[in-house]
């Protein structure tokens, strides 16, 4: 990997909940980021840039809100970025702040990401009405229940695949006690009985529209030797970008999740995934999306996805655990869920985990997020060792 | 810190077009900015925008700006919401990490689309100030009116601002507020926003801008002069105008300061002055004199396409240097109310 | 020239954005309410006004509330000629002004009701008019006026009202959307009841709709090419989300990618004529257009069966 040594020293989120009617935009942000400066035994003016991220300034009605949030963020007088690619920008953001570290540019960055939906409605925001196109579609899973529909017709996976992801995530969601959603009847009659959205996705298959913070603080090699809690290691990362609609164009296995799988696999050293990994935080808002990634991050052959999930080889007990946290079936503050799961690999590879840890072997885990339509991936490899 | 030039340059600018959508902007200034560095598309290490959603009045307004790009096989891409200025020094940093040798920048948006000057009350605090809904020129006035009561300005040396930059806007092909007036005859206009006149204010503009930057070893080969950045920074401060002194630019000097400006004489200055008064607070927080030429493009205020008018200015500075009219100059890009946070970028061509 | 195709837009969260402020901006808004400006202290011990939740400079949470003004002096003012009645505060000329409200040690933006800018300098003495019906919210002040220009009257807390939560914000914003020079041919061929797509010089993938440039080169999509309005349906969902729109169709309804025969990228449309279970991938389908042809996508109603055996998986896998 290029780059100087980089690691997370610090990690904070929010209680995710559908709406924070106690906090404003700036004390949701706040909470995330004042936990992570904790966790890394930093205070603000030990900060030395600022690092947000977030989906469509819509969702809340204010136009690059981190103009307000300087302050509440500590960037007076300090560089501020502002990073939106869709649904990948939690990913995004993490890795553009971690390359300002990398470059040998500042020691210490504070990155977070936020969504509060509560503030509008995530389907508007979403599908905002646009001359000259048709209003068609309702909501993200308008657009993505017909690619999972192709998927299942692809791999000829059955349709219960789906519900048992739905299941996994959200009994897994028990042990987190930030996630969004805490359902104690979760079962498979309860998904299977629930009202039918987007056929074949029901509304237990589809995530949830959350109030949500994350926040990580990331340090040079130096700041993260000297921290009071253990660092992750960042062993690599990877962005991949390829246009919404052209001829040919595989929408259910993208090439450029493939690419930048294969990139930052290359820089960690990664030649087996599902061994080389103790677990994985990959971006699933629609249960379906656990097979689709599996194949697109190679942790199976192609076709196979939805084996592993049958399996059991994805659940917390499982050899290769996919989002112990509840993932995003159980808390969506959309800008911010990229960062989650980047934020959830860091904590598992420094045990932080709490009733949610798995059992560390290598000591690798990967952080997944995408956006648009299947076209915008971010991801990296963290661990508890340092990399060569 | 490894050595990164910008080695083309690209702008396509129009007054209130009606024809061309975003995407119609960016499909030329992307492919002549690459045409110029002579780096073959799939040979570009990283791509990165900068564009707004509320300029185009709907989500995801960069998505369709990768339309213009020619995304496939996948690229390296990110999006900033913000001047891509910025993104120019995202891309910077992914040089200077290493794993990439040169990238290409673009920022792009069609301000005539809406009131932007109304849309833009919505970056202003959403609880005490958005449901006021001051104007950005409203809010830039009031700056000038500090500004001329604290004696750092006074009208007529925004006049004579204001009628040098539309007399060299007049020879700015990319410029559409070009205009041959005198200081004297701009005093006589009304005064529309006190203390601003109309030709105070940037016109609303349309646009899209075009960057490539490159690493020594690529540089060398693209460009006969390149422009090297010798330093780039920016900072952002609190943004209630009521904290803040409205009469200076703290992070202007800050980024200043770190970006080494005062490190060797500056010839040229292009400066993001959507107004005439924010150019004598810019002077003094960069430290520049009188020798150095500012806006001499005719700046924001002959063009000012919101959300690549940052990056032209480090593309004007940087066309000077590749064509040897300057040595050593500074950008300057801004972004949010009353120059809430600013960037800049020292570019110097190769002493010979 | 092609003509060109622009429609009005209007962007506006319907009722507008609810926003919780927490609780320091809350007891400011709570404050002007009851009648009573209140700051913060902020690190070094100064009042800031309006409260901010977060120190500006040191970011440590802002300390104990301290009552200021009601009046207070302007330190930069501007002129508004042309209101914007819907959304300023005023609906006839006003100035704008940074008001150094008494005991504050920072500047409040809002509007000052005077007849001119003439009647508006730096160093000159406002009071508050307060609104008689006050919701907890910046605006419950209409406007400062200059000091004793006029009776100032402290309203009365309103009894055992509950502390102020939260604000509803209207953005309404309108726009002029263009469709842009590729799309407006595309459109306008709906118009007349065809499908006409693009490519690029070289390149043989047909796009439709067109954006302006096939996305794998970046190239300006310049030849116009004619489709057929018949094609195959490559996936689809059933929706049973109702639309937030008057126009969405009414649930459930099959929503679908086409891919028209002579395009190489698939159209959204709603697939009808069938019920919602029969519909397929593969299934061969054929516009159905509208009595009134218009420029936008609204000229197909649907598609339906054309009653074509379906296509072969293989024949459209790669759109799938």
């Amino acid at each position: 990997m290029a780059g100087i040594r980089t690691a997370v020293v610090g990690v904070g989120q929010t209680r995710h909940v559908s709406a924070r009617h106690d906090v404003s935009i700036a004390g949701l942000v706040r909470e995330a980021a004042v936990e992570a400066l904790e966790d890394a035994g930093m205070d603000w003016g030990d900060i030395d840039a600022v690092v947000i991220g977030k989906a469509p300034d819509m969702f809340e009605g204010v136009l690059m809100p981190e103009m307000y949030l300087a302050d509440a963020l500590g960037a007076a007088n300090k560089p501020m970025l502002r990073v939106h690619t869709a649904g990948s920008v939690g990913g995004s953001t993490a890795i553009v702040a971690a390359k300002l570290v990398m470059a040998g540019i500042h020691k210490r960055v504070l990155t977070v990401a936020f969504e509060k939906q509560s503030e509008s409605n995530a389907t508007w925001g979403l599908t905002v009405g646009m001359p000259f196109q048709a209003p068609l579609v309702a909501g993200a899973g308008g657009y993505f229940a017909p690619l999972i529909r192709a998927y299942m017709a692809r791999s000829g996976a059955p349709r219960h695949i789906g519900h048992l992801v739905a299941v996994k995530d959200r009994l897994a969601a028990l042990r987190n006690p930030k996630a969004h959603l805490h359902l104690a009847d979760i079962d498979l009659k309860m998904v299977e009985e629930s009202f039918l959205l987007w056929d074949p996705l029901r509304y237990l298959d589809v995530c949830p529209s959350s109030d949500g913070a994350m926040a990580l603080v990331i340090g040079s090699e130096d700041v993260a030797d000297a921290a009071p809690g253990p660092a992750a290691w960042i062993h690599g990362t990877a962005m991949r970008s390829e246009p919404t609609m052209f001829a040919g164009r595989d929408q259910i296995n993208p090439q450029a999740g493939r690419d930048c799988a294969a990139d930052v696999y290359a820089q960690a050293g990664i030649t087996n995934p599902r061994e080389d990994f103790d677990m994985a935080e990959v971006y699933v808002p629609f249960s379906w999306y656990e097979p689709m990634w599996l194949e697109n991050l190679g942790f199976c052959a192609e076709g196979d996805g939805w084996k592993l999930t049958e399996a059991g080889a994805t659940a917390p007990d499982g050899d290769i655990p996919w989002n112990p946290s509840g993932g995003v079936l159980s808390s969506n503050p959309i800008g911010a869920s990229g960062m989650i799961r980047f934020g959830e690999a860091a904590q598992q590879v420094r045990e932080r985990a709490g009733d949610y840890q798995v059992e560390l072997k290598t000591g690798l885990a990967l952080g997944q997020a995408y956006g648009g339509g299947s076209q915008f991936f971010s991801m990296w490899v963290v661990g508890n060792q340092k990399p060569e | 810190m490894r050595d990164v030039a910008v080695i083309a340059f690209a702008q396509d600018i129009a007054e209130h077009d009606r024809e061309r959508n975003e995407v119609e902007f960016v499909i030329p200034v992307v492919r002549d900015a690459i045409a110029q560095s002579g780096i073959d598309r799939h040979d570009i290490g990283f791509t990165v925008s900068g564009s707004c959603d509320y300029l185009s009045g709907g989500p995801f307004t960069f998505v369709q700006g990768l339309d213009a790009v020619g995304a496939w096989p996948p690229i390296k891409e990110s999006h900033l919401e913000m001047d891509a200025a910025w993104a120019l020094y995202e891309a910077w940093v992914a040089i200077q990490v290493g794993d990439v040798d040169s990238a290409l920048i673009y920022g792009f948006g069609k301000s005539s689309l809406g009131d932007v000057h109304e849309i833009f009350n919505l970056q202003n605090d959403p609880y005490s100030v958005m449901p006021l809904w001051p104007s950005t020129v409203d809010l830039a006035a009031l700056q000038a009116c500090a500004a001329i009561a604290a004696n750092v300005t006074n009208e007529r040396e925004m006049a004579e601002i204001a009628a040098r930059d539309r007399r060299a806007a007049l020879a700015n092909l990319h410029a559409i507020a070009g205009r041959d007036v005198s200081a004297d005859v701009l005093l006589g206009e009304p005064v529309t926003h006190a203390p601003l006149r109309d030709a105070d204010i940037a016109p609303i503009t349309d646009g899209a801008a075009a960057i490539v930057i490159a690493a020594a070893e690529i540089a060398n080969h693209a460009c006969e002069r390149p422009a090297w950045i010798r330093g780039i920074e920016h900072r952002i401060e609190p943004q209630s105008m009521g904290v803040r002194d409205l009469t200076r630019s703290e992070s202007t000097r800050l980024a200043a300061i770190a970006a080494d400006v005062g490190g060797g004489p500056i010839d040229v200055a292009e400066l993001h002055t959507q107004f005439s008064h924010e150019e004598p607070i810019l002077r003094v927080a960069l430290g520049l004199g009188p020798e150095t030429e500012v806006n001499p493009s005719g700046g924001p205020l002959g063009a000012n396409p919101i959300m690549s008018s940052g990056l032209i200015r480090i593309g004007e500075v940087a066309s000077r240097i590749h064509s040897g009219s300057v040595h050593r100059g500074v950008a300057h890009a801004t972004q949010g109310p009353c120059l809430q946070q600013n960037l800049v970028c020292v570019l110097e061509g190769e002493r010979n | 020239m092609t003509e060109v195709l622009v429609e009005k837009h209007v962007l506006e969260y319907p009722g507008g954005y609810t926003r919780s402020v927490g609780p320091v901006i809350g007891r400011f808004l709570t404050g002007l309410r009851d009648g009573r400006i209140e700051g913060v202290r902020g690190s070094d011990g100064k009042v800031l006004v309006p409260p901010t939740e977060y120190d500006p400079y040191t970011a440590q949470a802002t300390g104990e509330f301290v009552e200021v003004g009601p009046c207070g002096v302007v330190t930069a003012w501007t002129w508004v000629a042309q209101p914007r009645v819907d959304k300023q505060p005023l609906d006839h000329p006003f100035g704008w002004a940074l008001i150094r409200l008494d005991g504050a040690d920072t500047s409040m933006l809002h509007a000052v009701a005077v007849d001119g800018p003439d009647a508006l300098s730096v160093g000159l003495r406002v009071q508050p008019r307060w609104r008689t019906e006050r919701i907890g919210s910046i605006r419950d002040i209409e406007a400062f006026v200059p000091e004793g220009s006029e009776p100032l009257v402290i309203p009365e807390p309103a009894p055992d009202a509950e502390p102020v939560t939260g604000i509803v914000t209207p953005t309404r914003l309108e726009y002029e959307i263009n469709a842009g020079t590729a799309p407006s041919k595309y459109l306008l061929g709906l118009a007349q009841g065809k499908m006409i797509g693009q490519r690029a010089v070289g390149s043989d993938q047909v796009y439709l709709p067109p954006r302006g440039s096939d996305p794998t080169s970046g190239e300006a999509t310049e030849i116009e090419v004619e489709v057929a309005d018949v094609g195959t349906v490559t996936t689809y969902c059933v929706v049973n989300v109702p639309g937030l729109s008057e126009t969405s169709p009414e649930i459930p309804y099959v929503c679908a990618q086409i891919l028209l025969d002579g395009a190489n990228t698939p159209w959204f449309g709603l697939i009808q004529g069938l019920a919602a279970d029969e519909v397929r991938m593969g299934l061969r389908v054929k516009a159905i257009w509208a009595d009134v042809l218009v420029a936008n996508a609204a000229s197909v109603k649907w598609f339906e069966p054309n009653g074509e055996p379906d296509a072969p998986y293989e024949s459209y896998r790669e759109y799938a």
